[in-house]
């Protein structure tokens, strides 16, 4: 039997697929979160923060109108230990800036292109991905 | 028309990583976690991420210019570099560890409570960090 998370994964993963399309078709850029992102809060994307800062606003008010709306019970089960959020915060934003992408613009964007730097990238961070949980939850017992 | 294009693309993001579960850490950790419980959801997402953004490259390609923009990205150079490699690892610790990229930490803003907000604020700061990084390295290699 199929699981119904395989589901969820595979709808949600093509609606997130058609944002992408359309950010590219459209405006002719790559939808990459930590590139829209980054460009606002570094500075180096002012000259596209509208387009910037209309997308961060579609990412935010969207799920958050249709948690409302549904009246779900979103999860995030995320860590309440204030080290690893900021340790891993910091991670996360240095390296994908650091890499020129991350699971959206490398993975998604960069796959679909068949960009060896995107596949590239998503083998490195997977198998780092798959390193920390080991070390952090099975060895270390942190997580 | 931009501004129409930008909206409606991050909206349906946020969207698409809500409905996917991405926006749950245990779902992206327990993908990771191929010596635990592996839970292969991630596969599904990114499969079905892949399909309608594969069809829009071949769309891509066939056309002169976006609809509201001046020209399509040009492939950069494919050159697998110390910054893409190191910064790849980077991230993909600090994605283990707390289960958020970048995407779901800000689909999560609205119902992630202190926690996500102080991982955003955090992923920020590296992000902000990472400039005077890239300019050492640019300037020393």
């Amino acid at each position: 039997m199929i699981e119904q998370s395989y589901i969820y994964g595979l709808v949600g993963g093509l609606v997130i697929g058609l944002a992408g399309a359309i950010y590219l078709l459209g405006n002719g850029r790559i939808m990459g979160a930590s590139g829209i992102i980054g460009g606002l809060v570094d500075g180096s994307g002012l000259s596209e923060w509208r387009d910037r800062a209309l997308f961060v606003f579609g990412l935010i008010a969207a799920p958050w109108i249709a948690v409302k709306v549904m009246n779900l019970d979103a999860q995030t089960n995320i860590t309440s230990d204030p080290v690893i959020l900021i340790a891993a915060g910091l991670l996360v934003g240095f390296g994908a800036r650091l890499a020129n992408g991350c699971t959206s613009g490398h993975g998604v964007c960069g796959i679909s292109r068949l960009s060896l730097r995107g596949i590239a990238a998503t083998g490195f961070y997977l198998f780092a991905g798959g390193v920390s949980v080991l070390l952090f939850k099975h060895l270390l017992g942190v997580i | 028309m931009r501004g129409l294009f930008s909206l409606t693309s991050g909206a349906l993001f946020g969207l698409g990583l809500l409905i996917s579960g991405m926006v749950d850490t245990s779902r992206v950790q327990g993908w990771l976690d191929i010596f635990g419980d592996w839970d292969p959801t991630l596969a599904f997402v990114l499969g079905g991420a892949i399909l309608p953004m594969a069809v829009a490259w071949r769309i891509a390609e066939k056309r002169k210019a976006p609809i509201a923009g001046a020209t399509f990205p040009a492939r950069p150079n494919q050159k697998i570099t110390k910054d893409l490699a190191i910064g790849s690892m980077i991230f993909g610790a600090g994605w283990g560890l707390a289960g958020l990229c970048p995407g779901p930490s800000f689909a999560a803003l609205s119902f992630g409570g202190w926690e996500g907000l102080l991982f955003v604020g955090a992923m920020i700061f590296g992000m902000i960090l990472a400039v005077p990084a890239k300019r050492i390295r640019f300037a020393t290699s």
